[in-house]
């Protein structure tokens, strides 16, 4: 994710002094912070939908590279497969293939949705015992038949709804 | 539209019944009321000579290749010949590899582009000694 928004932070974050960014790591008594990217400075990704990035991977060669390097600018058809794929992988860190792999980050996702919803169940099951007040008394058994009469009483959606379904006749539902 | 060329778009993709690649898609129509529309030559002749520059500079090879492949469609292979030999003139190896890895990856499902535009490659991936992915085993993860 960081190489992503890398891309897009670069443009934003390029006029940005970047001297607190580029401060060398600083170490506290035996803690050693990360190595920090100078984002200021072209960066190396790898997207499939950028195929050439800013800059290439490596960029301090050992001499052997350097040796290397020289002789790319010679007829490539003299170099061996080994060299060309060193070559490769001097300029690039992943093939595309490489890019594409697929991981196994869906599961990640999908059991940490699955825990949080299971822990928020137990948080809730919780608050009904020891947080929600007692239910009034309208919710039991008289109070909700004597709600019920009354609302036959009144006549309540008469034509299609509740009371046309009671057969005042018979007093009985229909 | 172009000759190798499809359009990658679900629309494309349903009509594409053939395995050889020298269907036309239909042209891209925009809302112009009153702009001419590029035809696919004019858009490949552009491309050519963006890169046949002879003193292109490894900025203009990198933005024209991501450029191109930004585009929904596959270039033509004279635009990748002309690319291949910018690479050339940068004696840069693997950018030519790269590019060569790029345009497999936008051909996504249709995998009868990749080795037609391989065949029509062949001969300057011979004169310049550009080595496939396939060739150098790295097209497997």
């Amino acid at each position: 994710m960081l190489r992503q928004t890398a891309v897009h932070m670069r443009g934003l974050l390029a006029r940005r002094a970047s001297a607190a960014v580029t401060s060398s790591s600083v170490r506290m008594a035996s803690h050693e912070v990360s190595e920090t990217v100078d984002m200021s400075r072209p960066m190396y990704y790898d997207r499939v939908d950028v195929p050439l990035p800013d800059k290439p991977y490596k960029d301090l060669l050992t001499d052997a590279d350097k040796t290397l390097k020289q002789k790319e600018k010679g007829p490539w058809s003299q170099l061996s497969k080994e060299e060309k794929i060193a070559l490769y992988r001097l300029m690039f860190h992943q093939t595309y293939p490489e890019m594409k792999q697929k991981t196994s980050e869906w599961k990640t996702v999908l059991g940490g949705i699955f825990f949080f919803l299971g822990f928020t169940g137990l948080v809730v099951w919780w608050q009904r015992i020891y947080v929600y007040p007692p239910l009034p008394k309208t919710f039991e058994g008289d109070s909700q038949a004597m709600q019920l009469k009354r609302m036959l009483d009144m006549r309540v959606n008469p034509v299609q709804g509740f009371s046309a379904k009671w057969d005042y006749e018979k007093g009985q539902w229909k | 539209m172009f000759r190798a060329v499809y359009r990658l778009t679900s629309a494309g993709a349903r009509s594409l019944v053939r395995t050889r690649p020298g269907y036309a898609a239909p042209v891209a129509s925009r809302c112009y009321s009153h702009g001419k529309v590029e035809t696919d030559e004019e858009f490949d002749a552009r491309w050519v000579t963006y890169f046949s520059k002879p003193d292109i500079d490894g900025w203009e090879l990198r933005k024209g290749m991501n450029t191109l492949i930004g585009y929904d469609l596959v270039p033509e292979p004279k635009v990748l010949d002309s690319a291949l030999r910018a690479c050339r003139r940068l004696n840069d190896l693997a950018s030519a590899i790269r590019i060569l890895e790029a345009v497999k990856d936008k051909a996504g499902p249709h995998e009868d582009i990749y080795p037609y535009l391989i065949q029509e490659l062949q001969p300057t991936l011979a004169e310049l000694g550009i080595s496939t992915p396939e060739e150098l085993g790295i097209d497997k993860s």
